[in-house]
């Protein structure tokens, strides 16, 4: 899972970052750039950096004071001292960086969760192809019995990606489809079992209910453990994703979060208050349109290429 | 994270009672939770760093008006502000001779397939006839998205499939329209990264080819500071002439719009929020302002009750809380209409001045939707004579009361202490302020 680019061939966080940020921004400049005063212009910039990032003003107020508290306390002094520094603190905001997929005998429920446009559907395709290409028997079940034509967009990844997909009508009970799908994944020895449900804003507290039922569907038949619950967020969300993440993680045993659309020039920094505040670990990161543009979430690697977009002057 | 820019500018301006002019000092003190608010909306940093100069100026030197705190008075100045900012809400620009052609474009989830069908709906109430056109490709079964919204709403959608290009497929719609004398096309794009340099082409030819009357760019109201790039880089390649804000229905704070005016100049035409294919939304400066200021949405609160409250059963609670005969009995319906609104503590959200309270343990354990269940099941162990006046239940009573509803004695004394405080809150509400000591009464 670490190399997940090599195993899958795709575009890497960093080969999307460099591209969305090659043109538009190529006229700023790099806010580490060597012989930079770490004075109050600096720690000003630093913090436009951060809060641009989506990392939200009170975080990156507290970042920043820690930051230059410990650089008051030691000799550090350069901007590259000030890079590693911050960096550091940024990567401590994740928590632990071992967010391994889930995996059990004999069959894995994935539960695909999130907001309206949060990229479920794709990142539904994206995680079958690649439990594919990994050896693994993958089966999909269409819960989004809702959106119009939610089924058909998910029917027509499964025959690109050739796994089986199965779903009922629209407007009928997530629950019973999930419900249908295990017994089928069971009965064909499948390994795992990824379920696209429905977009829900998390205010909705009906669809929050029909969210529980559904997990509580899958946990009465495969038991709690074997449910990997996945949170897909959209890069672009502001201060938001923290509320989004906490009400999914207060309904339903939220067990990871994926970043999608990561391509674009939008920075993700919404996951560190969600990493930190929730103690969710960030899985899984989607870098592009293709199937295997996807990648491991890693939390070094996403706060340098955060860290390396520059600042507007 | 729930505390709003009135509860904080309270907090600074405390020792501040009073006085006649705003100083620099108090302006600058009430600026940085301003900054706060703004940012915490997610308007873009340097939109923020624009405003607030301005405000600056405006706000130094101002009286401080005879009914107002100096923190009121900076919010009331913010507030002007903003909805100048904001802009008044503009029509659609639909003269000329038909069909008029209006381009839907934006990121890929940010709701343009949803706002079609909503578009076609608000243009049916100004009695326009529309036909929705398929031009998404790219998205599996974009195309029959919009084909069963198009049934779902009762409107002619023009697809040719996949294979047809999107300037061809918007070209014969606005034939078909002027065949069938449709006066309006609603002209549905891919959703596409402001970066992808093949597909933000593909637009300006869209565009150049069929000269729209409108171009709305459709953005989410959960969208970041990425806002501002998305909002330029597309008004560079098609010139926008007004922004649909989506899933205003969520609870984000929605400074994307602020942002999206402020580096494009172009009108907040609709807000969207729902799945369901209703309508767009009129957009209001004001009740736009208050959402991305944090200070409650009263408005909002008012229809989105009126959307699932009885109006007479209302009118009829609304004279009790008045009068202050509110029982246990319209309590209990209340738990029940309230529950159709959301979760509780979302619906007090938007009652300005209660996010502080929602803060209290003691209130947000009160406010446990899981407590629900259990309130209901003691007020249906209750007599209706209970119901109607608690006085009368004594130990006897609550102990039967408990054993029907499966709880205990202190749990039924519990509930109608609550109920009793619950009766002094509402009558405070119901002449117009909230009393200084609620924190003791929930405390």
């Amino acid at each position: 899972m670490k190399q997940f680019k090599q195993i899958f061939g795709g575009k890497s966080l960093e080969e999307s970052v460099e591209k969305s940020r090659g043109g538009a921004f190529s006229a700023l400049r790099d806010l580490f750039r060597p012989g930079v005063q770490l004075d109050e212009d600096f720690w000003e910039e630093l913090e436009a950096t951060l809060i641009m990032a989506d990392v939200g003003p009170y975080l990156a107020v507290e970042l920043i004071e820690s930051a230059r508290e410990r650089i008051a306390n030691s000799n550090l002094d350069s901007a590259a001292d000030a890079h590693d520094l911050i960096e550091e603190l940024l990567v401590a905001q994740l928590g632990a960086d071992s967010a391994e997929m889930l995996s059990v005998q004999p069959l894995t429920v994935i539960l695909m969760v999130g907001v309206n446009g949060a990229g479920k559907t794709t990142m539904t395709a994206k995680l079958a192809q690649w439990l594919k290409e990994q050896g693994h028997t993958c089966l999909l079940a269409a819960a989004d019995t809702f959106r119009a034509a939610a089924i058909d967009q998910l029917r027509v990844w499964a025959e690109r990606i050739d796994v089986p997909i199965i779903a009922q009508q629209p407007g009928s009970d997530p629950g019973a489809v999930v419900f249908d799908a295990i017994d089928s994944a069971l009965a064909r020895n499948a390994s795992h079992l990824i379920v696209d449900t429905a977009g829900r804003l998390h205010t909705k507290a009906n669809l929050m209910d029909e969210l529980r039922k559904v997990q509580r569907i899958a946990a009465n038949r495969v038991g709690a453990a074997a449910i990997e619950t996945l949170l897909v967020i959209d890069a672009i969300t502001g201060q938001n994703a923290l509320n989004q993440a906490k009400v999914f993680r207060d309904s339903i045993p939220v067990t990871g979060v994926v970043l999608t659309k990561l391509d674009s020039t939008a920075r993700g920094g919404s996951v560190f208050s969600i990493a930190r505040e929730l103690q969710l670990p960030i899985k899984l990161v989607g870098t592009g349109e293709q199937l295997n543009d996807m990648d491991a979430f890693d939390g070094q690697r996403f706060v340098r290429a955060l860290l390396n977009e520059s600042v507007p002057t | 994270m729930f505390e709003t820019l009135s509860d904080r500018l309270q907090g600074v301006f405390q020792r501040l009672r009073g006085r006649g002019k705003l100083t620099e000092a108090d302006v600058d003190a009430a600026l940085r939770e301003v900054r706060l608010a703004l940012l915490e909306a997610d308007v873009n940093f340097r939109v923020v760093r624009g405003f607030l100069k301005a405000l600056r100026e405006r706000a130094v030197g101002a009286e401080v008006m005879e009914n107002l705190t100096p923190g009121q008075q900076v919010i009331k100045i913010v507030h002007e502000e903003l909805i100048h900012l904001l802009g008044e809400p503009v029509p659609l620009t639909l003269s000329g001779s038909p069909p008029h052609v209006i381009m839907l474009v934006g990121l890929q989830g940010s709701g343009k397939t949803t706002a079609a069908g909503k578009l076609a709906l608000a243009l049916r109430k100004q009695g326009q006839r529309c036909l929705l056109a398929a031009a998404d490709i790219y998205r599996p079964a974009a195309v029959d998205q919009l084909e069963t919204i198009g049934k779902q709403i009762d409107v002619p959608v023009h697809a040719m499939g996949t294979k047809a290009q999107p300037t061809t497929i918007a070209n014969t719609a606005i034939e078909r329209a002027k065949r069938e004398r449709l006066g309006t096309v609603i002209v549905d794009t891919a959703g596409r990264l402001q970066i992808d340099a093949e597909m933000m082409a593909e637009i300006h030819e869209i565009a150049e080819a069929i000269s729209p009357q409108e171009v709305l760019l459709v953005a989410d109201a959960m969208t970041g500071q990425e806002a501002v790039n998305v909002a330029q880089a597309f008004h560079e390649q098609v010139p926008l002439t007004g922004l649909i804000l989506t899933k205003t229905d969520g609870d984000a704070r929605g400074g994307a719009a602020l942002s999206v005016r402020s580096v494009t100049g172009i009108p907040i035409r609709f807000l969207g929020s729902g799945e369901k294919i209703e309508p767009l939304d009129p957009f209001y400066p004001d009740r736009l302002a208050s959402r991305i200021l944090g200070m409650g949405d009263v408005l909002s609160l008012i229809e989105r009750a009126e959307e699932t409250i009885d109006a007479e059963q209302a009118a009829e609670i609304e004279k009790k809380i008045r009068t202050a005969s509110f029982t246990l009995e319209d309590f209990v319906d209340q738990l029940q209409q309230i529950k159709k609104m959301g979760s509780l503590g979302q619906v007090l959200e938007m009652v300005p001045g209660m996010s502080q309270y929602m803060r209290n343990p003691a209130m947000s354990a009160a406010m446990d939707e899981r407590q629900f269940a259990r309130v209901e099941a003691i007020i249906y162990s209750m007599t209706l004579a209970e119901r109607r006046n608690p006085a009368i239940i004594d130990g006897s009573r609550r102990r039967r009361i408990a054993a029907g509803s499966g709880t205990t004695p202190a749990e039924v004394n519990q509930l109608l202490s609550s109920f009793r405080q619950m009766q002094t809150l509402m009558k405070s509400l119901a002449s117009g302020k909230i009393p200084k000591n609620l924190m003791r009464l929930f405390g």
